[in-house]
C-alpha cells in the first residue's frame, strides 16, 4: 500500500497490499515485545482521532499505536466540539487539517463519511476506523494477522514465512449480524482477496438485503457450517443499532445462532474463533467458549496495535526498508 | 391582426400532431399569428429560432421553492428564474416550506411573491395540517384561492383512513390529491435504494416495495372513492406497472416521473456524494428502463422536475444525514430530449413537459387562480397567451453548477453535457430568456 494516501476500504489494498500490511505489522509486533516498545519513526507527525461515534478499544488502540511510533496524538471529543454547535463535517475536517494534522483517523455512524473526508482534505491521510455498516478495515486486517499468527505458531514457523498462502482455501465462517456489521464487510473483502472461502451464517433478517456480487456462500444451518470451518468469526448482535428487533428475542437468537458450549463441540480441533469485541457473553458466545484456547480475542486486541502501527507507518512514513532496525527510543 | 411586438422567426412550431415550419407573431401578451412567414414591423423584437423547436412554455408540477423558511437554499424569485432558463413558464410550488402551505395565509403569501417573477407560480397545498398526517388541512379554503393540487410531498399520508377521507372530501371541491408514495415503516432510516449497492456500501436502504405498497393502496382508494389521484415521482418498475394497470381499468389516476429517474441509477452513490441522495432514491437500470417505457407508452403523464435546492452546507453532511434532493429545472428538457427523442416525437416530449402537466395542475385556462395567470400548456396558436419555449436540438447544454440560476448548487449533472439547449423563453409575450440569457 506504499504510495496510497488513505485507508478507506480493504478493497483499496488488494492481496499484495494486505500482505505488505501483515509483513510490516510483524516488525512492529517485535517492537511491542521490547522492554521499551517505542520507536521514533513518526516523531514530529501529528495524528488526530475524530470519533463521531462512541468507541473505547479502537480509539485506544489507534492512539497507542501512534504513540509507540512517537507521533503526537490529538483526539477530538465530539461531545464537546463545535460539531454539537451545528458545524458541518466538512468545516470540522478543514479546521483540523488547518492545524497541520498529518493523519485523520475517523469513525462515524454514517457509511462513507471517511470517503467524503478524503475528498475534502488536501494533504492529510485519512484512516477509516469504522463507518456505519460499511467497513472497519483495520479490524479485518488484524483478524487476518491474528489468524496467520496462530497458523504459524502451530507450524513452528515465523508468520512472515507463511506469506499469504496460508489463507488459500481457508474456510472462514462469519456468524451473526452481517446486515449491520462493518467488520463483516471488511472481513469478506480481506479474506476473499487472500483466497479464502467465506460463508455467512445468520437468520435472514440479519443478512444484507442483497448479496449480489458478494463472493460468499450462505449457510442456513449453523451446526453443519461450524463443523467445516477453519476460522469462525463471531459478530456482535448490535442491539444499540436496533438489531434486537430483527430477531424475536436474544434467547431465540442464541438458540439458533449463538456459539453455545454444546455447539462448540462441533468445531474442528484446529478451528480458530475470532470476535471483534466487545463480546456479549451469553448471547453470541457462551462464557465457557469465550475462554477456550481456540478463542483468540485477547490476541486480536494486542495485535490491533501492531497492525495500526503498520497502517500509520505505511501511510505517513513512506518507505518500508529498515524499519526493523529502527532503534528503540532510549 | 394587431401589430406584432415580437416575432419568433425561423423555427418549427410544435403542435399536437407534430412539427410545422412557422413563425410566431406576438402582440402584447397574446399570440396573434402562426404562419409560414411573418414580417416583423419596425420596432418589433425578432427572436431567431432557426433550427429550433417552438413549443408551449413548459409546466413543472413539482418545484421546491423553499420560501418561506429556507431562503438560503432558494427563493421564489431565484427558482422562477431557474425555471425560465429551463424553458418553464409555469411552476407549481410544493408545500413543504417552513411553515408549510397548509393555510390560506401562507398560500396567499407564496402566490403574491410569485407575481412578477420570471415564471408563473402556482401552489400545491398540504393535505394534512403541518404535513403531519394527523388531521385534514383546510382544503376548501385553499381551493378557494385556486389551489388545485394537494400533497404532503416529502412524506406520504401514512394513515389509509385519513387519505380515504381526504379523497372523499376533495371530490366535491374539484381538486386533485397527489401522493408522495412511501410507506414510512418500510423506508424507515433509508438513505438510498435498497439493493446490491446499498448492501455493499452499508447504507440503509429504502426498498422499492416501500413506494409500490402505497401506490397500490392509493390505486385501491381511488377505486373506492372515485376521486382522482396523482402519483408523484414514480421511480420503480413495479410502480409503473401498477399505474399502467390502473389506467387500463379506467381509474382516474395520473402520474409523473422526474428526469433523474430517467437517467441516473443507484450505482452513482458508490462515492458517497450526497448530491446523489434524493427521495425517491436513484434506483436500478431496470427501473430506469421501466420509467422511460412508461413515459413513452402514456402510462406516465408528465415529466416533473422535483427541483429540490439544498444549501451547500447541508450537502456537506455525511450521506445518511444529508437531506435528499437535487436541482432539476435547468436540465429537465435537455435530459428529456436526450433520453426520449430517439423513442418519441417532439410533440410527445412537449406534451409530457407542458400540455399534460398543465391539465393535471388545471392551468389550461386563463386566470384560473384569480392571480393574473395565463393559460398554460399550449397549443401555440393565434389567440392563446404567448407562453413559449424555444429549444435548439442542435445546441448542447453543459452543466456548470456555479452558472445555474438557483441559489443552490446541488446538481447531480456537474460537468455533463446534454444534447439540446433552451434558447428563448417567452412569458405572456415577454421574452424573459433570450439566447439562454435571462433578460432580468
Amino acid at each position: 500500500m506504499t504510495g496510497t494516501q488513505h485507508l478507506l476500504s480493504v478493497a483499496d489494498l488488494g492481496p499484495q497490499g494486505i500482505a505488505e500490511v501483515l509483513h510490516v505489522a510483524e516488525a512492529f509486533a517485535e517492537v511491542e515485545r521490547r522492554s521499551m516498545p517505542k520507536v521514533p519513526t513518526l516523531r514530529g507527525k501529528v495524528v488526530a482521532t475524530l470519533f463521531f461515534e462512541e468507541s473505547t478499544r479502537t480509539r485506544l488502540s489507534f492512539e497507542t499505536a501512534a504513540k509507540r511510533l512517537s507521533a503526537d496524538v490529538l483526539s477530538l471529543a465530539v461531545a464537546s466540539s463545535s460539531v454539537k454547535k451545528g458545524e458541518s463535517l466538512r468545516d470540522t475536517v478543514e479546521t483540523v487539517e488547518a492545524m497541520g494534522i498529518d493523519a485523520i483517523i475517523i469513525r462515524h455512524s454514517s457509511a462513507g463519511a471517511p470517503h467524503q473526508v478524503a475528498r475534502w482534505v488536501e494533504r492529510a491521510h485519512v484512516v477509516n476506523a469504522g463507518d456505519g455498516w460499511h467497513e472497519h478495515p483495520t479490524q479485518a486486517l488484524l483478524d487476518c494477522f491474528t489468524v496467520r499468527q496462530v497458523l504459524a505458531e502451530r507450524k513452528g514457523a515465523a508468520p512472515d514465512e507463511l506469506g499469504i498462502s496460508c489463507f488459500e482455501d481457508l474456510r472462514v465462517l462469519i456468524v451473526g449480524d452481517v446486515r449491520h456489521s462493518r467488520v463483516a464487510r471488511s472481513e469478506v473483502l480481506a479474506y476473499t482477496a487472500l483466497g479464502a472461502h467465506v460463508t455467512l451464517a445468520a437468520p435472514g433478517s440479519l443478512l444484507p438485503p442483497s448479496l449480489e456480487g458478494w463472493p460468499v456462500e450462505v449457510a442456513t444451518d449453523l451446526d453443519t457450517a461450524l463443523a467445516d470451518a477453519d476460522v469462525v468469526s463471531l459478530l456482535r448482535l448490535q442491539a444499540e443499532r436496533g438489531s434486537g428487533s430483527f430477531v424475536p428475542s436474544l434467547r431465540e437468537y442464541t438458540a439458533g445462532w449463538g456459539l453455545t458450549a454444546r455447539r462448540a463441540e462441533r468445531l474442528a480441533d484446529h478451528a480458530i474463533v475470532t470476535h471483534p469485541g466487545p463480546m456479549v457473553r451469553g448471547v453470541e458466545i457462551a462464557s465457557d467458549v469465550a475462554d477456550l484456547p481456540c478463542t483468540v480475542v485477547t490476541q486480536q486486541v494486542a495485535n490491533g496495535i501492531a497492525v495500526r502501527m503498520a497502517i500509520l507507518f505505511l501511510l505517513l512514513g513512506g518507505e518500508l526498508p529498515g524499519i526493523a532496525e529502527v532503534p528503540a527510543v532510549a | 391582426m394587431p401589430e406584432p411586438t415580437l416575432v419568433v422567426r425561423g423555427g418549427s412550431v410544435v403542435g399536437p400532431a407534430g412539427l410545422a415550419r412557422a413563425d410566431v407573431a406576438v402582440a402584447g401578451v397574446d399570440i396573434v399569428a402562426v404562419a409560414a412567414s411573418i414580417d416583423a414591423p419596425t420596432g418589433a423584437l425578432v427572436l431567431d429560432a432557426t433550427g429550433c423547436l417552438v413549443g408551449p412554455g413548459l409546466v413543472d408540477l413539482h418545484t421546491h421553492l423553499r420560501q418561506p423558511g429556507r431562503e438560503e437554499a432558494e427563493t421564489i424569485e431565484t427558482g422562477a428564474r431557474a425555471a425560465a432558463l429551463g424553458g418553464f413558464t409555469a411552476i407549481v410550488a410544493m408545500p413543504n416550506t417552513e411553515p408549510p402551505i397548509d393555510s390560506a395565509g401562507v398560500a396567499s403569501e407564496v402566490l403574491a411573491l410569485g407575481l412578477g417573477c420570471m415564471a408563473e407560480v402556482s401552489v400545491a397545498g398540504a393535505i394534512t395540517v403541518g404535513r403531519a398526517g394527523q388531521a385534514l388541512a383546510p382544503l376548501a379554503e385553499l381551493a378557494a384561492l385556486g389551489v388545485a393540487l394537494f400533497t404532503d410531498d416529502g412524506a406520504g399520508v401514512q394513515d389509509g383512513a385519513l387519505m380515504r377521507r381526504a379523497l372523499d372530501y376533495a371530490k366535491g371541491l374539484g381538486v386533485t390529491l397527489a401522493q408522495h408514495c412511501e410507506d414510512a415503516g418500510l423506508a424507515a432510516g433509508g438513505a438510498m435504494h435498497e439493493g446490491d449497492w446499498s448492501s455493499r456500501l452499508g447504507i440503509p436502504g429504502m426498498p422499492a416495495a416501500a413506494e409500490e405498497a402505497m401506490v397500490a393502496r392509493d390505486i385501491a382508494l381511488s377505486r373506492l372513492t372515485g376521486a382522482p389521484v396523482h402519483f408523484l415521482h414514480m421511480s420503480t418498475a413495479g410502480s409503473v406497472d401498477l399505474i399502467r394497470r390502473a389506467k387500463e381499468e379506467g381509474l382516474a389516476v395520473t402520474a409523473e416521473a422526474a428526469p433523474h429517474h430517467m437517467l441516473l441509477t443507484h450505482a452513482l452513490v458508490a462515492g458517497y456524494d450526497p448530491v446523489f441522495k434524493v427521495n425517491p432514491p436513484l434506483r436500478t437500470d431496470e427501473d430506469v428502463a421501466a420509467v422511460i417505457a412508461g413515459l413513452c407508452d402514456g402510462t406516465i403523464d408528465a415529466i416533473a422536475t422535483d427541483h429540490a435546492p439544498h444549501a451547500p452546507e447541508s450537502k456537506d453532511l455525511p450521506f445518511n444525514e444529508a437531506p435528499p434532493g437535487m436541482l432539476g429545472l435547468q436540465t429537465a428538457l435537455p435530459i428529456a430530449w436526450e433520453v426520449l427523442s430517439p423513442r418519441i416525437g417532439p410533440e410527445r416530449i412537449f406534451a409530457l413537459l407542458s400540455t399534460q402537466p398543465a391539465v393535471i395542475a388545471k392551468l389550461t385556462s386563463t386566470d384560473p387562480h384569480g392571480a393574473g395567470h395565463s393559460a398554460q400548456g399550449g397549443p401555440v396558436e393565434a389567440g392563446a397567451p404567448a407562453n413559449l419555449c424555444v429549444f435548439d436540438p442542435g445546441a448542447t447544454t453543459v452543466v456548470d453548477p456555479a452558472g445555474l440560476a438557483s441559489r443552490s448548487r446541488n446538481t447531480p449533472y456537474a460537468g455533463r453535457t446534454f444534447a439540446g439547449a433552451v434558447r428563448h423563453t417567452v412569458l405572456r409575450g415577454e421574452p424573459v430568456v433570450i439566447d439562454a440569457t435571462a433578460q432580468r
